[in-house]
């Protein structure tokens, strides 16, 4: 029983990472029905940034709580504005273009950036610094959840509840709804698109950091190549849910990681991965749409 | 005479909103029949629905290909429903425009013609044959729609006017019994409708095809069609030759408000 | 003015890209030694680097955007010269010389890299039968060529079958497996297809890697024969140019069938639904059947390659089979243009030449590749030697017949 707690614990872990990324990739695809292919080097590189400016914190003495705050942060600011760089050099100037073209571009983007990181660091594994402090009134649980797993956790959720509100309620939020449901209406009532299309990029990517944050102290290193699988990862979850849906990110997140989860754990760990994509696979086989998602009608 | 296509109590839903809603419809050999209604009425719809684009919420639609069986063509494949003898074009041109003028035409001859990759690679007798018949047939098609002098040039070079005869040239090319025009005279100066008007006129003479088209411009629609029939939101409020169509007070009173009226 | 407000702009790129490349250009941190390592000089390169880029970038797009209004008449040089007899002949004719006694002027190692070059030409051309004709997104190209490596490699280790007998099997397995995967995943849209191939090609490269029993795993199969010639014992400088010519046969008759295909009832379907979806079935071409035999073609050829492949190198394991090689092949197929034959042959030989020649780049190749694929698409899509349709002669004037 332990044992499956256990799985089911570390699913949600797992899962909850997924979800995170898994919001960036859904947000842009329900806004430019653009697989965001450099989505996983944006976590990938919102990790690295964290660990350079963790390790340059304690370095110079700092420590605790407010170096986790503070790598956050900067993680965060850059992973937003790498997106938003990448939109506006891979993307943007592909509008018009036919759909194989920015899909291609973003093919590109992502290898350039992971061969970029690969070159200006390190093809090595770092070891990221343990950033997640203890906590002291989990010490009797600890054999079920770390303090990591519960921070995870309790911080995919805030933030989905964040950005549920958000989108609900905030200005640029209807702007983005509105822009995902008739791109040319949304632009002739008056909403600036383009400004619309960067802020998707900018929160998706703020997104993935925290995610990459999150999960490079959860399993303490981290290398050029982590966003790739993550972001085929992260991409199966967004579809599993119903690609252009936020709560559908999470569920399928979720599931995702509950897949893996206990395959890993009863069936065998060397094909970790491949359970991954045969859910995408049998899951675009059988039910594009997705689990929350509904099939788009053919416009003619 | 003989019907061509009926449509049986028609209805489409997407999600909450009919867009068409328990329509009957039928062409007969050898008509023009025309399908009028303010914008956002489901006629375009109805064209997806006749060529397998969407598949029906509820009705039926028959078709009547001549020398065939009767047959119920709900929910059919969008090749299937060509391959059966109804061809269309499209409201907003879709040419494929990195291809040649002739070369799209040709591409309206594949559900015609049947060689494979083996004929491909090894050019045996009856493919070269085949071939050459794709080309000379497309080629009439174009000296009909009078394009034949641009055959080598790319679809997305050619005018507007030019872009929408290429697409009847090319659904005249999978020869159809029947022809859907959604919207063809769009765009087009007074000189180019005039020559549309002929040029529809002369494939229901020369090629035997019936038409069903969907048409905005009302001194075309007056001029060249047998019958019309009227949508408005979603459903059939008339029907008749352009002659009552004109007097009907239902169809002039859907019309008003909107920026064009009947007075052809 | 002018001048003033484009230096501005180019000074914010330069600015914004120092700061962006600030933590990953400047900062490098040895955790263990706890040192930190700060590499000023690499954000002033990036700074001029990105101030002067910023320039051509724009020049560039600006470009772009006036030959969009043009559009008609203009020819490239590079489609002038395809199209004129009198100037491509005698090139094609030196060109041909050049390659037949390349093995004679020049080293077996230079031979060798040659081979391999014209081995990307044939999977590049392959796979544009995929992606250039037919537009479909292909990311996992190598699972097919995996497939025909393994295939010699296993078939030849269980039942000493020789290259010449398992070349066409591996070619039939291959397409095999791309039936197997096209037929369901081809009825999705175009970038659920790109992330499923992707997904694909990783599963059979983790299932070789871990399948122990199977695969021999990451340790690969070693000792596999090189193809034979009449029984001939070959020493290996002998069989490395005997590889060499049978790559140049397999490429003659690559582009003889690819030619014969773009010009036929099928190959102009392909097109079409590249073009147009909707308007392509709407001219009654079966979507799934047309595309599954561009997909299953394609992996043909991929299955082909890697026999040859296995072939040549003597060994296969996993780690020639990752999604960079199919990433390789595509950018092939992006730089050389969409669907064009003699581009796909150039950008082959630029992509895989000039690492191998140029060492100092060879850190960079996959750089290289990444920002090929993203300035391509962004300025010249079509490539760099676009794809010329066939033109056609009416003698007849046939005006008055109406």
């Amino acid at each position: 029983m332990d044992y499956f707690l256990e799985l089911l614990l570390g699913g949600l872990t797992r899962g909850s990472i997924y979800a995170l990324i898994a919001l960036g990739y859904t947000m842009v695809y329900g806004i430019i029905e653009l697989i965001n292919f450099a989505h996983g080097e944006i976590y990938m590189i919102g990790a690295f940034t964290a660990l350079i400016v963790a390790s340059v914190l304690t370095m110079s003495g700092m420590g605790g709580l407010s170096v986790l705050i503070l790598a956050s942060v900067v993680a965060v600011i850059y992973s937003a504005a790498y997106g938003f760089t990448v939109e506006k050099i891979a993307y943007k100037p592909l509008r018009q273009a036919p759909r194989l073209s920015p899909l291609i571009s973003a093919i590109g983007m992502s290898i350039f950036l992971q061969n970029y990181v690969l070159i200006a660091q390190t093809s090595d594994f770092l070891p990221f610094p343990s950033l997640i402090p203890d906590l002291p009134f989990m010490e009797p649980y600890s054999h079920i959840i770390g303090p990591a797993e519960l921070i995870i956790v309790l911080t995919t959720a805030a933030v989905t509840l964040i950005l549920t509100v958000f989108i609900k309620f905030t200005k640029i939020g209807k702007a983005m709804r509105a822009t995902a449901q008739d791109r040319n209406m949304a632009m002739l009532l008056g909403v600036n698109v383009n400004k619309v299309i960067s802020s998707t990029f900018i929160i998706g990517s703020a997104l993935a950091a925290i995610g990459g944050v999150l999960i490079a102290s959860h399993i303490g290193r981290i290398n050029f190549y982590i966003g790739f699988i993550a972001g085929i990862k992260a991409f199966t979850a967004a579809v599993l849910g119903g690609i252009g849906s936020i709560p559908g990110a999470v569920l399928g997140g979720l599931i995702l990681g509950w897949t893996e989860s206990f395959a890993t754990g009863y069936v065998s760990s060397d094909y970790e991965d491949v359970f991954a994509f045969l859910l995408l696979v049998l899951i675009l086989i059988f039910r594009p749409a997705g689990l929350l998602g509904r099939s788009p009608i053919q416009k003619v | 005479m003989k019907n061509l296509l009926e449509t049986k109590n028609l209805s489409m839903v997407f999600g909450g909103l009919r867009a068409i809603s328990q329509v009957d419809l039928d062409v007969r050999q050898g008509e023009i029949v025309a399908l009028i209604g303010p914008n956002g009425a489901g006629k375009t719809t109805l064209f997806n629905c006749i060529t397998g684009i969407y598949s029906p919420t509820e009705g039926d639609i028959f078709i009547f290909p001549p020398e065939k069986e009767k047959k119920r063509i709900n929910g059919i494949m969008i090749n299937k429903a060509t391959e059966l003898g109804i061809a269309r074009t499209f409201q907003n041109i879709r040419l494929f425009p990195g291809m040649s003028v002739l070369e799209n035409v040709m591409i309206g001859r594949h559900c015609r013609s049947r060689s494979g990759v083996f004929g491909a690679v090894v050019r045996d007798a009856s493919t070269r044959h085949e071939e050459q018949e794709i080309i000379d047939f497309s080629y009439q098609m174009l000296l009909k729609v009078d394009l034949a002098d641009q055959v080598n040039e790319m679809a997305k070079n050619l005018p507007y006017g030019a872009q929408r005869r290429l697409e009847i040239a090319r659904a005249m090319a999978t020869e159809p019994f029947l022809l859907l025009l959604d919207e063809p005279a769009a765009g087009m100066n007074p000189r180019e409708t005039q020559e549309l008007k002929e040029l529809i006129d002369r494939i229901r003479k020369e090629e035997g095809i019936s038409i069903l088209m969907i048409e905005h411009d009302m001194k075309m629609v007056m001029g060249v069609s047998d019958r019309i029939f009227v949508l408005d939101y979603g459903e059939k409020i008339a029907e008749g030759t352009p002659g009552e169509i004109r007097e009907n007070p239902v169809v002039i009173k859907a019309y008003l408000g909107e920026d064009f009226s009947v007075n052809a | 003015m002018k001048a003033l407000t484009e230096l501005k702009k180019s000074i914010v790129v330069a600015v914004w890209f120092m700061f962006l490349t600030f933590p990953i250009m400047v900062i490098r941190v040895n955790t263990i030694e706890k040192i930190i390592e700060w590499r000023w000089r690499n954000m002033i390169f990036i700074g001029v680097g990105s101030f002067l880029f910023s320039f051509l970038w724009r020049y560039l797009l600006e470009r772009k955007q006036k030959q969009q209004e043009v559009q008609k008449g203009t020819r490239s040089w590079g489609t002038l010269i395809l199209e004129e007899p009198k100037i491509y002949r005698p090139l094609l004719a030196v060109f041909a010389l050049f390659v037949l006694v390349f093995p004679f002027i020049f080293s077996t190692y230079q031979t060798n890299i040659m081979t391999t070059a014209l081995m990307y030409v044939i999977l590049g051309l392959g796979l544009n039968i995929v992606v250039g004709l037919a537009g479909l997104l292909d990311l996992g190209y190598v699972a097919f060529y995996a497939v025909g490596a393994y295939s010699y490699a296993l078939i030849n280790y269980h039942f000493g079958l020789g290259f010449w007998a398992v070349l066409p099997v591996g070619a039939l397995l291959a397409a095999f497996f791309g039936i197997l995967l096209g037929f369901p995943v081809l009825r999705l849209r175009g970038d659920y297809l790109a992330i499923v191939t992707l997904g694909f090609g990783e599963i059979i490269r983790l299932i070789l890697e871990n399948w122990n029993a199977f695969s021999f795993g990451p340790s690969g199969i070693a000792h596999i024969p090189r193809p034979g010639l009449l029984g001939l014992n070959l020493t290996l400088n002998e069989s490395i140019v005997y590889m060499y010519y049978l790559i140049i046969l397999f490429c003659l008759l690559t582009i003889f069938i690819i030619n014969r295909l773009q010009d036929s009832r099928i190959g102009r379907a392909w097109i079409a639904l590249r073009e147009d979806e909707i308007a392509c079935q709407a001219m009654g071409i079966d979507k799934t059947k047309t595309k599954l035999t561009a997909f299953a073609l394609g992996a043909t050829w991929a299955g082909m390659v890697g026999v040859i492949f296995a072939a040549k190198t003597t060994f296969v394991n996993p780690a020639s089979f990752t999604f960079l090689e199919s990433a390789m092949i595509l950018s092939i197929v992006v730089l050389g243009g969409m669907g064009s034959i003699v581009g796909v042959f150039i950008a082959a030989m630029i992509l895989i030449l000039t690492p191998e020649y140029l060492r100092a780049f060879s850190n960079y190749r996959m750089l290289l590749f990444g920002a090929v694929m993203v300035l391509m698409m962004v300025f010249r899509p079509q490539g760099i030697v676009p794809n010329v349709r066939r033109t056609y002669k009416f003698r007849i004037p046939e005006k008055e017949v109406r």
